[in-house]
């Protein structure tokens, strides 16, 4: 699990500029994600919160029935876990794939909604919902983009990626005033004290990065071994060697003081016992958790992190919000991609009703009928 | 069947019987027993939320690179701590105890 990287990531730090451009490759063709720090509105037929397997399905059963939808993810990249958390293992119970790596179904899901056109939303988490006078949804995420559409599906999987947090007591009381949980923009480090806590790529990949622009580097890892990538670990033991960084082992930081802002961590020794280090910025880098974040706030019905679904469509308590695979749940569920795929098709079904009042669905094969896809843009 | 003690994070102990055939891991076990157990990652060893400390003195299988990586981004890791998932039951961890970790997440 890895923190946007700061080595071999294609994606730029959002300082350059109030814009920035991702993107995203994969055999056959070139995806461009936009990112502008201007408010951005988007008018579509369905909002999927989520660009996993299922969110990505989703576009095709929906662009089958002629609707436009607009992925929203919180990573910047689509696929979900499949492509954060384990793009190399391979799966073995999709339908007529006999095994298929996470992050080759990807793409290949990619490819089959291309002919749709999505929309995607990424790098952003969708925060408020909130229903119009016409009767839309308008959704808005935590960097100002308004997504406006009769329905929405949640296809949110585990829920947000979050960087996991130490349990240090007044951890929470530090944010934004030294500690910092993904490193956004190098540059506040520059001739700062800073204490990097993990053991891990992402622990490793930003010591070296920040080696050359803190005033002085400390890294703390609770064991004698770094996990991360040999050749990052070498240059990391180099640094050590040369004076640029210290590192201690065989610890924990357990405690963060100061007044308005971080002064010392608080750092416990296996054998060695307490000590304090002067701080400007602590970073602890512990990988990601799923938390199921704002949409928690919705009004949405949940038992146990999960959306609870009327399995004739996969409908919420709330018309028009539609929760699909791994986030929902209901009698007999099973947390598989196939299940959610199936979930997907479904709920199209009776959001086309939402979105086309009056209009009558006809059911079609592809087989019979072939894809035919959306144009590029919109017509709005 | 053999039989495991998990203690929960409120210091009781259960006793959860189990059949060794039918390939189970201690995190799926917790979970059929309805323990306070999420198994978030399905049992990929890419959460920690089925992190235990092994009180016992059994011969468990050694925890694979992947067991480490994700212990190395847990809290509250202890010299026992072991992934519930990466601990298939078999017939030789008969009287197996555990407590589970506290719930970081």
């Amino acid at each position: 699990m890895r923190i946007l990287p700061p080595l071999t990531h294609k994606i730029e730090p959002h300082s350059a500029g109030n814009y920035s451009r991702l993107f995203f490759v994969y055999p056959g063709m070139l995806y461009s994600f936009e990112h502008s720090s201007e408010q951005k509105s988007i008018e579509t037929d369905i909002i999927i919160i989520g660009a996993g397997p299922v969110g990505l399905f989703a576009v095709f059963e929906a662009g089958l029935l002629k609707m436009r939808c607009q992925l929203v993810d919180v990573l910047s990249q689509p696929g979900g876990q499949l492509t954060e958390i384990y793009p190399k293992k391979p799966i073995y119970d999709i339908p007529g794939c006999p095994g298929v790596l996470a992050a080759d179904l990807v793409q290949n899901l990619l490819r089959q909604i291309e002919p749709f056109h999505p929309g995607f939303t990424l790098g952003e988490r969708a925060t408020t919902v909130e229903k119009q006078a016409d009767g839309r949804w308008q959704v808005v995420t935590d960097r100002g983009t308004v997504l406006t559409a009769p329905v929405i599906f949640i296809a949110g999987g585990l829920g947000c990626f979050e960087p996991r947090k130490p349990p240090i007591d007044n951890i929470e009381q530090f944010e934004e005033k030294g500690v910092e949980y993904f490193v956004r923009n190098p540059d506040i480090y520059r001739n700062q004290r800073v204490v990097i806590a993990g053991g891990g790529d992402s622990a490793l990949d930003w010591t070296i990065y920040l080696a050359n622009v803190a005033r002085e580097l400390t890294l703390i890892h609770r064991r004698t071994e770094f996990r991360g990538a040999l050749d990052s670990v070498e240059k990391v033991q180099h640094l050590a060697q040369t004076g640029k960084i210290k590192i201690v082992t065989n610890a924990q930081v357990t405690g963060l003081q100061g007044n308005s802002k971080l002064e010392h961590v608080v750092v416990q020794h296996d054998t060695e016992g307490e000590f304090k280090l002067e701080a400007d910025h602590f970073v602890p880098l512990f990988g990601l958790t799923p938390k199921l974040g704002p949409i928690a706030e919705w009004g949405l019905a949940v038992d146990k992190g999960a959306i609870e679904v009327n399995t004739l469509d996969y409908s919420t308590n709330v018309p028009g919000i539609f929760a699909i695979g791994d986030i929902n749940t209901y009698p007999g569920k099973l947390k598989l991609i196939l299940c959610g795929f199936h979930e997907a098709t479904l709920a199209c079904q009776s959001a086309f009703t939402f979105a086309n009042p009056g209009k009558k669905l006809s059911f079609k094969y592809t087989t019979v009928t072939g894809i035919d896809g959306l144009p590029a843009t919109a017509v709005l | 069947m053999i039989t495991i003690t998990v203690i929960d994070r409120e210091d009781q102990p259960h006793a959860l019987e189990t059949p060794t055939d039918m390939g189970l891991n201690l995190m799926e076990l917790c979970k059929s027993y309805e323990l306070p157990v999420k198994g978030t990652c399905g049992g990929m060893a890419l959460c920690a939320s089925c992190h235990v400390y092994v009180l016992s003195e059994h011969p468990l299988p050694e925890a694979s690179e992947d067991e480490h990586a994700m212990l190395d981004q847990a809290f509250f890791v202890q010299n026992n701590s072991r992934l519930g998932c990466q601990i298939r039951l078999t017939d030789e961890l008969d009287g197996l105890s555990v407590k589970l970790a506290p719930d970081a997440e």
